[in-house]
Formats: C-alpha cells, sequence, structure tokens
C-alpha cells in the first residue's frame, strides 16, 4: 500500500525546502525525504550566501529571524607565491548597510531553520529516510521508493545535492566528469567573537571574507577560502578533482589544508582555535556547459543536483542558485496543477513541467550561468594558480624592499618586472581570455 | 608530508553502519586501474593501497563528499550514501 501526496522532495537541504516552503504555502501538498538525522546533519558549505539575488523570491520579512552567522562587511583576496603574498582588501558601507549582500551561514543551523519555514507552511519534512529508487509507471516518474515508505506523486522534486544519483537513476545525467567538479574541505575552528573581530578589524557582529589563490594549490585550479562565523572560523581548501588527479607530484587531499593552515598569512588568524569539525563535500564547477536534463517526465531537478553553481574566482556562488532554483520549481509546479485543474489529484501532463526550464532560463540562475560560461576556462589554467600571483607579489617585493646597494627608480622598476612576467603571449592571450567572460 | 587524518575525523560526530556503504570490485580494481586514484583523492583517507595489492577500506571515517565516486574510471567501486540516519553527521556543516 503506497501513499499519495502532490510532490515528494528528494533531500531537505536548501533546494528541496524552498521548493517544499512554496508549494505548501500554495496549499499544495508536499512530503519532503531526507536521508540525515535531520535537515542540514549531511550539508556543507564553504560558508556565505549571497542573499540580494534571492530575495525576490520570497517574501520581504521572510530573512528576519535567518540564523545567519554574520555580514560579510569586508573582503580580502590574497594572493599567494611561494614566500610572500599581496592581499587586497575591500570594504565599503554599502556591505555594512542592511540589507546586507551577503551572509557567512553554517549549514546545520540554516537548514534546520528553512525547515521549520516550510514546517510552518505545511510542508511534512521526513528525515532518517533515504530515496533509494523511483517508481515509473511507462517511463514517467510517479513516486518513490525510500527506506521505510513507497510513496506516489505527481511530481518529484530531486534536490538530493551535487552526487544526484536520483538523477542518474531518472537518466537525466551521465556519470560525474571530474573536470567539471571540485572537491572542497574545510575546518571549523572556534574562536571567541572578540578575538574574531580584533583579527579581522571589524566591528561586533561584523564579519569578513578572505579567498586565497596561488602556490599553495601548487598550480591546480582551486585556493583557500575563510568565512567568519559568531564564534568560529570557517577555513577550507578548494581544487578541481581532474587537477588534483593529474597533479605531479601527487598530493593528497588530506594534505590540502594542512598547506594552508601553514601559511604565515593563515596562521596567525586561527592561532589559539580548537577545530571542532573536518568536512568535504564536492562542488559542481561546469556551469552551462554540464547542465543535466532539468525536466524529465514527472521528475525536476534543483540546486546542486541540477549543477547550479558558480565558480567566478573571486565569489563563489551555490547556494542562491539552489533556493531560487527551488523557488522557481515550486512555481513551474503550482502553474501546472493550475492549468491541469481543480483536481489535485489527476496527473500533470509532462509537457507542463516545461515552464521550470524558461523560468529558470528567465531567472538569474541560468542567465548568469549563460554569461559565465567561459569562467572555467579562465580559471583553469595554471599560470593563474603559479606565474601571475608570484609576479603580483614580486613586484610589490622590489618596491618596497630597501637593500645596500642605491635603489633603482620606481617606475622602471615596476614597468621591468611587468613586462618580464606579463608582456608575453601567454600573458595576452589569458587577458583576452579573462575579457571575454 | 603524509597527514595523519586519524585525529582529524575524531572531532566529528559519526553513527558508524555496521554495514560499509563501500564495496569495491577487487578483480576490475587490479586489472582495469593503474594510478588508484581513491588513494590520494580521498580527504577522509577511506582508501588505502595493501600490501597485497588490494584496495582497503575504512568506511567509517566517510565524509560522504563523493570525490571518489567522481575520481573513480574503472567502475570498480560502488558507492552510496550510508543508510538513512548513519554515517557522519555535521554539527556545523
Amino acid at each position: 500500500m503506497s501513499d499519495k501526496v502532490d510532490v515528494v522532495i528528494i533531500g531537505a537541504g536548501l533546494a528541496g525546502l524552498a521548493a517544499a516552503y512554496h508549494l505548501a504555502d500554495a496549499g499544495i501538498e508536499t512530503i519532503v525525504v531526507e536521508r540525515g538525522d535531520f535537515p542540514g546533519s549531511k550539508n556543507v558549505t564553504g560558508g556565505r550566501l549571497y542573499l540580494n539575488p534571492v530575495r525576490p523570491y520570497f517574501p520581504a520579512d521572510f530573512w528576519d529571524d535567518a540564523p545567519f552567522e554574520r555580514p560579510v562587511v569586508k573582503e580580502k583576496l590574497s594572493m599567494l607565491s611561494e614566500h610572500a603574498a599581496t592581499t587586497v582588501e575591500f570594504s565599503s558601507d554599502k556591505f555594512r548597510a542592511e540589507p546586507c549582500p551577503s551572509y557567512t551561514v553554517l549549514r546545520a543551523k540554516l537548514d534546520q531553520w528553512l525547515a521549520d519555514k516550510a514546517r510552518d507552511k505545511g510542508a511534512l519534512i521526513v528525515p532518517k529516510n533515504q530515496v533509494d529508487d523511483l517508481i515509473y509507471d511507462g517511463g514517467r516518474v510517479v513516486g518513490v521508493k525510500s527506506t521505510e515508505v513507497e510513496l506516489l506523486c505527481d511530481v518529484a522534486v530531486a534536490a538530493d545535492g551535487v552526487l544526484s544519483f536520483i538523477a542518474e537513476k531518472a537518466g537525466m545525467r551521465g556519470a560525474h566528469n571530474p573536470h567539471y567538479n571540485a572537491l572542497g574541505v574545510k575546518e571549523i575552528i572556534e574562536l571567541p567573537p572578540k578575538t574574531i573581530e580584533d583579527r579581522f578589524g571589524v566591528a561586533a557582529g561584523e564579519g569578513a571574507a578572505q579567498l586565497f589563490f596561488g602556490t599553495i594549490t601548487q598550480g591546480m585550479i582551486g585556493g583557500g577560502f575563510l568565512y567568519t562565523n559568531r564564534e568560529s572560523i570557517s577555513l577550507g581548501m578548494v581544487v578541481g578533482i581532474q587537477a588534483l588527479m593529474e597533479h605531479q607530484p601527487r598530493t593528497e587531499a588530506p594534505e590540502l589544508m594542512e598547506i594552508l593552515k601553514a601559511r604565515p598569512e593563515v596562521a596567525p588568524l586561527i592561532d589559539g582555535g580548537s577545530t571542532v569539525e573536518y568536512s568535504a563535500h564536492v562542488i559542481p564547477e561546469g556551469g552551462i556547459r554540464a547542465l543535466p536534463k532539468l525536466v524529465g517526465d514527472g521528475i525536476l531537478l534543483a540546486g546542486d543536483a541540477a549543477g547550479f553553481a558558480l565558480n567566478m574566482g573571486v565569489t563563489v556562488r551555490g547556494m542562491d542558485f539552489a533556493l531560487a532554483s527551488g523557488a522557481l520549481a515550486a512555481r513551474a509546479i503550482k502553474e501546472a496543477k493550475t492549468n491541469v485543474g481543480a483536481n489535485s489529484h489527476s496527473p500533470l501532463p509532462a509537457a507542463s513541467l516545461g515552464a521550470y526550464e524558461q523560468l529558470l532560463r528567465a531567472s538569474f540562475v541560468l542567465k548568469d550561468l549563460q554569461t559565465f560560461r567561459g569562467m572555467l576556462d579562465v580559471l583553469d589554467n595554471p599560470r593563474m594558480f603559479g606565474k601571475y600571483p608570484e609576479a603580483i607579489s614580486g613586484i610589490f617585493e622590489k618596491m618596497f624592499w630597501i637593500g645596500d646597494q642605491p635603489k633603482g627608480k620606481l617606475s622602471s622598476t615596476v614597468i621591468r618586472e611587468a613586462l618580464r612576467s606579463f608582456g608575453n603571449l601567454d600573458a595576452v592571450r589569458d587577458a583576452l581570455g579573462m575579457l571575454r567572460v | 608530508m603524509q597527514v595523519n587524518i586519524k585525529p582529524k575525523l575524531g572531532l566529528n560526530a559519526y553513527k558508524v553502519d555496521t554495514e560499509s556503504h563501500i564495496s569495491i570490485n577487487h578483480e576490475v580494481c587490479k586489472t582495469k586501474c593503474i594510478v588508484k586514484f581513491c588513494t590520494f583523492v580521498c580527504p577522509a583517507r577511506v582508501y588505502t593501497l595493501g600490501d597485497d595489492g588490494l584496495i582497503h577500506v575504512e568506511h567509517d571515517g566517510c565524509l560522504e563528499c563523493g570525490t571518489c565516486v567522481v575520481a573513480c574510471r574503472s567502475d570498480a567501486l560502488t558507492w552510496h550514501y550510508p543508510r538513512a540516519g548513519q554515517g557522519v553527521q555535521y554539527r556545523f556543516g
């Protein structure tokens, strides 16, 4: 005996919960099946949610009680060579003014909060239950098989994360391509709030974000990240999986954190802190080129399961895409149900779900992925993570250095160094590549 | 640099599934896979190459990231999530 609901959502992450919130709000019967003990218990983020893109998808006061860690009011970007570092620091009153554009977050807290929001609207969230397979009726998805129950539904939303075994089972994507995926590792390092604020030069309650790229990844695409939480720091590294597989000499993934933590630019920031968690996650970085089929017969993909994430080097986004795609999945289902008529349990015509892809194309989700489709090509270049950060630090080193010999003219020093590093065909080609994105 | 990953994994909360969620087809692994990517792309060092030439799996430290799934090029790996309610429990995430 199987139960029947309007919509089953697989995965209580941000995409699934955003969809559940909006569906339940529209009076559509929705069950979210989550394999973890509670929403968020299996989820990992680097640490920052850009809120501006998703505000239009939720009520104005929606985020007022969200368990954000700190608003990011200061951005730091460190370019590391083997023995030196150039750091650019940026802060702005615009980042400090409410509503703040981005916040650091921890998923165990954030996802539980969002789950409560969805529950308040009437969505049912079933934790400790894993969807193992889909139920089909002549090629059309009509339900899910989970650990404890079989659920029939009009539509299934696969929001089961980057690995999305469900999308694979539904034939909506092929095997994962290591070139289009990155590994992220992270430590949560506890420190007193005052210490965090002093070290990053921010006011009480304010936060900072810092990205590190250069020789720490030894030419591999990727870099380090640091986000300040209320009482901890999220410190981590990201490297392309293909790059990690091919790199010589071999680097072991467990070394990545240690390389970052050993840097003199990082060590004092975490000094005295205690690591309380070590996590890892795969990040989809293929963008528009690696998109799976987003709409199937009776099934939609949202969030990481759909590969919605964008690494632009200085900004790394994913959670905003997840929230918006979940909201749009709900909108598409709502529209499809309205078109079918009052009988909520009549099956939805497959074609009616096609609106989901159109909604995504009209939104920032697929527009941004389309605009920045060449980003991976620009970033996946060993010079970006070796030669260029090295060159920039080289110029500053010469500018700041006072030796025992008469100092050369500053202009000629800078020009000579810049020409040496950037006055070649590779650099011109790389600069032109950057202009294209 | 060989990092001892065990103390770091010990910081995490796990509910260890008695049944492993990872299995290796040793025949395929031995004959088709030369590089053994899983032994160095895994951030929890779940996979080690034994003196017997076989990949040894310590599933209880798995962080459930799936990097091994993405990196295994020989189809020797069968990996699914630990059973519902088991495995790593992220308290911060």
